[in-house]
């Protein structure tokens, strides 16, 4: 990624979104929004899928975003860009429109792992200069609390319960950015709210090569009442995530994939905290047994022996 | 009238009414088009695609990877203050379906042409009105085409009524499936300068710049939407009137003749059939001709502005006739007749508090052959039933094998 | 507000003025407030950077501590619209943030 921002003290100061939505206290992904929104700047125009987000910030007849938003439906955002971005180009060309405006989708994992995957990959096979920008708070929260494509094993939810029989998600958590990898678009890469330099430098970086084609940029959010954890461990909790490997930090920036940090070092096992750490704090992860806790320890190792191969191969 | 038309029109080329919907879309100075194939639709994004890509046309071409997505990128695009188009029939519309609604709803210009198909299941490719009736309560305005011609002079017109800054509504241009879409009439295309004078862009309309921002598509409370959703109401009602307008001008303009209903032979007719589309009015017309001939006073209304339904119009066409019959292309299964232009009539004569006898006909579903014949013998059977006063009190589906 | 009719509003639903959800006052929703010890504060900025609301202000307010130690940035809890999460007081590095139960009334 290209640095814009070094420290803390190079954020930017303007605010383009909130304060007044109707986000839960301790929402991880309003401070995913505020920073999204931070990084580009008010020369963008945001389209957003159905979900917590379009909801608690367009409550009429208020709007928490001071820049041009756009809603349309659950599974359409990336349509809805596509038109945008492409209304935007002819505009410019025929002089009637003239703009430098950017296009950002914001979605959720519903909107993007299940329900909006279709039109996700259109405008990706497309190719359009459209920036989507997942925010995973790993649920259907806003009907509240189902499960997704993006909940992960064993996790509680209300369609996926601790029974005596099922014992909360059967399935893993799909791979969404090896799946938009797949559409070989020029960048791509995951973002965690508790590193917030690292996201809005991905967000500037991503913004920046929109001329080139799409750029996806996935944000993991927790969300205290869905992941059962008090409202003020939100960053504590996105934090370890990373830290125990779960969700690491890495960028796929034109066929070439970097890990960034503190997932730089995480390749080493020993170097990652233990996955325990993350999963005790959450109440959606309270049925586990020590078996469950080792499965998924085995589905973290698993998953970072292949991206020690894509690193490999793409590195 | 001749006057006018020599001097405004370009060329006369033989074009299927999907064709004449593309030469229409190309002289309008259309910005962003969301292609998606389906019968009988497809020709119309193919010479689209055509003039895109010889440079005929200066518009972005997405080839959109479904129908729901085709009108969601036109709703982008519109909402960012783009013209636009897209055309669709049949299970496309069925799957874009919530978005005609949000269409609407969000005000936004964008116009549709739609070859009518009938929708499965059977699964069927061809041709009638159930997917356009299926849409009506959508909050679109729509127009019922019968002639090339009339499409290319429609979707014209579509746009200027569209982006009116009374009107801010969408509109659906809508013909027959094959026997309109695929079937090769004359037609008149106009040099695009007075086109484009006819239909110059609205730029006063909200949209999507971030010198201005604004929130579009937000969630309304049951204390906010009822309003939200009533303005969208009444400027379908209201909307009636500046489509008179934009007929009257264009009538002017270009040398025509168009209406939101088609008289033919209606003022002193006993019998009138009530007919929509091409192939349906067409044979009515030839069939009233025919009635006319053995003594039978025939006249024909064709019912071509659809949404916001003219019921003054109509009403005004038919008043005096003894008996009357409505020939749809559509079935309303469970409703109280199944066809749905003929409850529309039936409320049109009942709020002017006008009794008079109402058959409501079924025909040319999936294509089933419609004949000339036909509509004869329902003029027959009109001037029977008014002669005993006994009439069916139910759906009549002609050419139904039973 | 709920005096107007279907033709005062804008069409479509449209939200005209940019950001006016800050006349939504959620700091009604608080069962806690945080409270900024400004003398233990090391203007770091972490709680400003991690509030989701946000309602951390940072001014151009200079401050001395009483232990003599000059700052030029003061940050402040914007009270109408903080929900008392805790976030901020439970990422701040020196403890500086204390949250208090909100007195009723």
């Amino acid at each position: 990624m290209k640095v814009y921002f070094r420290t803390i003290k190079d954020l930017p100061v303007e605010e383009h979104f909130g304060p007044g939505q109707l986000t839960c206290a301790g929402c991880g992904p309003s401070i995913a929004i505020r920073w999204l929104i931070k990084a580009a700047g008010s020369d963008i125009i945001v389209v957003n899928a159905t979900g917590c987000m379009e909801v608690t910030t367009t409550s009429y007849p208020y709007t928490a975003w001071s820049i041009p938003y756009l809603h349309v439906a659950f599974e359409n955002a990336a349509a809805a860009a596509s038109g945008v971005e492409s209304a935007l180009k002819a505009l410019g060309r025929k002089g009637i429109l003239d703009t430098k405006a950017k296009v950002m989708v914001i979605a959720g994992d519903g909107g993007t792992y299940d329900i909006g995957l279709q039109s996700l990959s259109g405008m990706l096979e497309r190719g359009h200069g459209v920036l989507y920008v997942l925010y995973d708070n790993e649920a259907y929260m806003n009907t509240g609390i189902q499960r997704s494509g993006g909940t992960p094993h064993f996790a509680w939810t209300t369609t996926s319960p601790v029974g005596s029989k099922l014992r909360g998600k059967v399935q893993r958590k799909k791979d969404i950015m090896s799946i938009v990898i797949g559409h070989h678009i020029p960048y791509a890469a995951t973002a965690n709210i508790a590193y917030p330099i690292d996201l809005a430098n991905k967000v500037k970086t991503a913004l920046d090569y929109l001329d080139e084609g799409p750029a996806f940029i996935h944000v993991l959010a927790p969300c205290p009442p869905g992941w059962r954890y008090p409202e003020e461990m939100t960053v504590e909790i996105a934090r370890l995530a990373t830290e125990t490997g779960y969700f690491p930090l890495y960028e796929w920036d034109h066929g070439r994939i970097r890990l960034n940090p503190p997932s730089n070092t995480h390749l080493d096992k020993s170097r990652r905290k233990p996955i325990i750490e993350y999963l005790k704090r959450q109440g959606r992860f309270s049925h586990l047994t020590e078996d469950d806790i080792k499965e998924i320890e085995k589905e973290i190792d698993e998953y970072w022996d292949y991206l020690a191969r894509l690193i490999k191969a793409f590195g | 009238m001749l006057g006018i038309r020599e001097e405004i029109v370009k060329e006369r080329l033989g074009l299927t009414s999907n064709y004449a919907a593309a030469y229409a879309v190309k002289t309008v100075d259309v910005d962003v088009i969301a292609a998606y194939p389906i019968t009988p639709q497809t020709t119309i994004i193919e010479k689209l695609a055509e003039f895109v890509a010889n440079g005929e046309l200066d518009a972005e071409y997405i080839p959109v990877e479904s129908e729901h997505s085709a009108l969601s990128a036109v709703v982008g695009a519109s909402a960012a203050g783009a013209r636009v188009f897209t055309a669709t029939a049949a299970q496309g519309l069925e799957f874009m379906h919530e978005v005609l609604h949000i269409t609407s709803g969000l005000r936004l210009p964008v116009v549709m042409a739609v070859p009518g198909r009938a929708l499965s299941a059977p699964i069927s490719i061809h041709g009638d009105y159930q997917d356009i009736m299926n849409a009506r309560d959508a909050g679109w305005i729509m127009i019922i085409a019968s002639s090339a011609q009339e499409v290319y002079d429609s979707i014209i017109m579509a746009y200027r009524i569209a982006e009116d800054q009374r009107v801010l509504l969408p509109v659906m241009v809508s013909y027959d499936g094959f026997l309109m879409s695929h079937t090769t009439e004359p037609v008149e295309l106009y040099h695009e300068e007075y086109v484009r004078k006819f239909t110059p862009r609205n730029l006063s309309r909200y949209r999507l710049d971030p010198r201005k921002p604004i929130t579009v598509g937000v969630i309304a409370s049951p204390d906010w939407y009822y309003e939200i959703k009533y303005q969208a109401v009444h400027a379908l009602r209201e909307s009636k009137q500046v489509i008179k307008e934009v007929h009257e001008e264009f009538n002017k303009a270009f040398g025509t003749n168009y209406d939101l209903v088609e008289k033919y032979m209606v003022d002193d007719a006993d019998y009138v059939l009530i007919t929509y589309g091409g192939a349906s009015s067409g044979n009515a017309k030839e069939a009233a001709r025919r009635a006319r001939e053995r003594g039978l006073r025939a006249g024909v209304v064709r019912i071509r502005l659809f949404r916001p339904f003219p019921a003054d119009e109509l009403v005004n066409a038919v008043k005096d006739a003894k008996i009357v019959a409505v020939v749809d292309r559509a079935l309303t299964p469970g409703d109280v007749y199944e066809g749905p232009v003929f409850s529309d009539v039936v409320s049109a004569l009942y709020s002017r508090n006008i009794e008079k006898p109402v058959i409501s006909v079924v025909h040319g579903i999936s294509q089933r052959t419609m004949l000339a014949d036909d509509f004869y013998n329902l003029y027959k059977m009109l001037d029977e039933y008014a002669k005993t006063g006994v009439y069916p009190r139910s759906t009549v589906f002609l050419g139904l094998r039973s | 507000m709920m005096r107007l009719t279907w033709r005062d509003l804008p069409i479509g639903g449209f939200v005209i003025e940019p950001g006016n959800a800050r006349n939504n006052l959620t700091g009604t929703w608080r069962t806690e407030r945080p409270v900024i010890d400004q003398d233990a504060c090391i203007r770091c900025r972490i709680c400003w950077m991690y509030c989701p609301e946000p309602a951390i202000l940072e001014l151009n307010k200079p401050y001395t501590t009483r232990g003599g130690k000059k700052y030029d940035m003061t940050y402040e809890i914007d009270y109408d619209h903080c929900k008392g999460c805790g976030i901020c007081a439970h990422e701040c590095p020196v403890k500086a943030i204390k949250m208090i139960p909100e007195v009723g009334g």
